[in-house]
């Protein structure tokens, strides 16, 4: 190779080794480019967490500072907001996280009359856009003159976080060794020993998987929580109530600090799967 | 346990989960159709009187809204989609041991509030930016021009929002793909180009499919973008019922306009599905059963 390209050092013009070298990286180049348009805003968030803006407006740098670092939860509305959010996500990930895996068992596991439509129920609302389902709620709550606030936009989460989980514990469950649970009702177990001890351990990575999503999804939620809120106000209808009078830069700092935690948990979802996994293909012909 | 108890197993599984959609997703959609049928007004209180003229007068105020809504929403989708399948195809075969990672930087956005990355293109695109400088420095925007409020911003902002959604399943059936199907292909003296247009991109579909219902249907209902990146000449029809819902308390109209979006979304996942295949919006729902 090396020789060729010795004994022809001229055979092609530097604009055809260029358009080679293009045809060769072009695709690597435009996904690079791809991935920085993604990454760009998370990018302007942080760094405009370090900005000192003069005005109410932050929006053009004005200079580095730390103060709204120390002062991340400095913001009162802002920390009831997050702290509204934080508890609203929890409790409708708890819910939301069992009724999706009860639906995933009962469609992956038993064959039963009315699957299609059980499906079709899950699966709609994914394809529904968010005001509908938004609009929707508060139809029915206007219909029964219900007061709105955080139980109405915990009806709301919950529901729109079961078909998510239903679809992460599902791919789990399809993947998932039933000879290991044979084994243990054959040795005697109780089906709920068996569950307890078996199913929901190597469950587990799936389950937390899913239980992230919920969250990360509740947490993150505007369009149908602002029709649902009432007067109760979550960290995006903070941010949304804001974005009109001027954005303190604290919420720039705590969106800063959520994309790190998630992605901390994210890393660690990926490392517990990662070890279900290694435990799972210990087999006994293995040893 | 009884045979008879035994059948019974998966509907005390479903039970719980059913009732909650049920009650909460498809009883309200119930309900939205009847609020959109009533007449009278907020102070008075709104009685169902089957007032289907709510219909006819809502469209026709916001017609507008409407087809910008299902415009700005393909565009989007057609520029996500001509972003995202390259990158698909660089992470599925390219990126060896660097895939995970890849995957986890595409994934990253969602890890931040929506709300926020949308504020954050705000202030990449608003006037005097670097941003803007450059691109009207390189023509793209006259001498002095905004890049903001036009439908351009709210356009970017909506492909950027729904990205990952067309990455994620463009992948994954890039992923699963048969490889030995591709080197067939070149076996047979076929060209790089060739076997990608003949097997590859074919046998992709599925997830292109899947990936431009994901990316259209969030986008023709939005309303985020075109307030935070657009203005009243950007109206979506996700800002009009936001509006008549909420600000005006006009709920006939905004129950009248949700129901035809809805219906509107429904009859064009159908008649997509019935051209590119049923796979899409189960995704493999059907092959496991």
């Amino acid at each position: 190779m090396i020789a060729a390209a010795a004994t022809a050092p001229r055979a092609r013009s530097l604009p055809g080794r260029a358009w080679s070298w293009l045809r060769r990286h072009g695709v690597a180049i435009y996904a690079g480019a791809a991935l920085a348009y993604m990454l760009i805003p998370i990018a302007v968030i942080a760094a405009f967490s370090f900005n000192d803006p003069e005005g109410r407006y932050n929006f053009t740098w004005e200079g580095f500072t730390l103060d709204h670092w120390e002062n991340a939860f400095g913001v009162e509305e802002l920390n009831e907001a997050l702290l509204t959010s934080l508890e609203l996500a929890a409790i409708a990930t708890l819910v939301a996280t069992a009724l999706g895996t009860l639906l995933a068992m009962a469609l992956v596991r038993y064959e039963f009359f009315g699957r299609r439509a059980a499906n079709f129920l899950i699966v709609i609302p994914l394809a529904t856009p968010e005001v509908v389902i938004g609009a929707g709620l508060l139809s029915l709550f206007i219909n029964y003159d219900a007061a709105l606030g955080f139980s109405t936009l915990f009806i709301a989460h919950v529901m729109f976080c079961i078909s998510f989980v239903v679809i992460v514990v599902r791919s789990r469950l399809i993947g998932f060794d039933r000879s290991l649970e044979e084994a243990a009702a054959d040795l005697g177990a109780t089906p709920v020993t068996t569950f307890r001890t078996v199913t929901l351990p190597l469950l587990a990575p799936g389950l937390l998987a899913a239980a992230l999503l919920a969250f990360a999804l509740s947490i993150d939620d505007f369009v149908i929580s602002n029709f649902n809120s009432g007067s109760t106000v979550t960290f995006p209808l903070y941010i949304f109530g804001a974005s009109q009078r001027g954005i303190p830069v604290e919420v720039n700092v705590i969106a800063t600090i959520l994309f790190i935690v998630t992605l901390a948990a994210m890393l660690l979802v990926l490392w517990q799967q990662r070890r279900a996994e290694q435990l799972a293909s210990v087999r006994p012909d293995d040893v | 346990m009884g045979a008879s108890r035994r059948r019974l197993v998966p509907y005390f599984l479903l039970g719980p989960g059913l009732i909650w959609l049920l009650i909460f997703f498809a009883v309200p959609m119930y309900y939205m159709g009847e609020l959109a049928l009533r007449s009278g007004s907020f102070q008075e209180g709104f009685t169902f009187t089957w007032e289907f003229s709510n219909f006819p007068d809502a469209l026709s105020d916001s017609s507008t809204q409407f087809l910008r809504s299902f415009l700005y929403a393909g565009v989007a989708t057609v520029l996500a989609l001509v972003i995202a399948y390259p990158l698909a195809y660089a992470i599925a075969f390219k990126a060896g041991r660097w895939r995970n990672l890849l995957l986890f930087l595409v994934i990253a956005p969602f890890f931040t509030t929506y709300l926020i990355r949308t504020l954050a293109w705000q202030t990449i695109l608003s006037d005097e930016s670097p941003a803007v400088d450059f691109l009207s420095f390189a023509g793209f925007v006259p001498d002095g021009g905004r890049v903001l409020d036009t439908p351009g911003s709210v356009i970017a902002g909506l492909t950027y929002n729904f990205l990952p959604f067309m990455i994620l399943p463009i992948y994954a059936s890039l992923e699963r793909l048969d490889r030995s199907l591709i080197e067939a292909a070149t076996d047979l003296y076929a060209s790089a180009r060739t076997a990608f247009l003949k097997v590859t991109l074919p046998l992709s579909a599925p997830g292109v499919v899947a990936g431009t219902l994901l990316t259209f249907i969030p986008a023709s209902g939005d309303y985020v973008n075109a307030l935070f990146l657009g203005s009243r000449n950007q109206a979506m029809i996700g800002n009009v019922i936001q509006n008549n819902y909420l600000v005006t308390n006009n709920y006939p109209d905004a129950a009248a306009l949700s129901f035809v979006l809805m219906l509107a979304i429904l009859a064009l996942v159908l008649i997509y599905i019935r051209f590119a295949g049923s796979e899409a919006l189960m995704g493999d729902e059907e092959r496991s059963t």
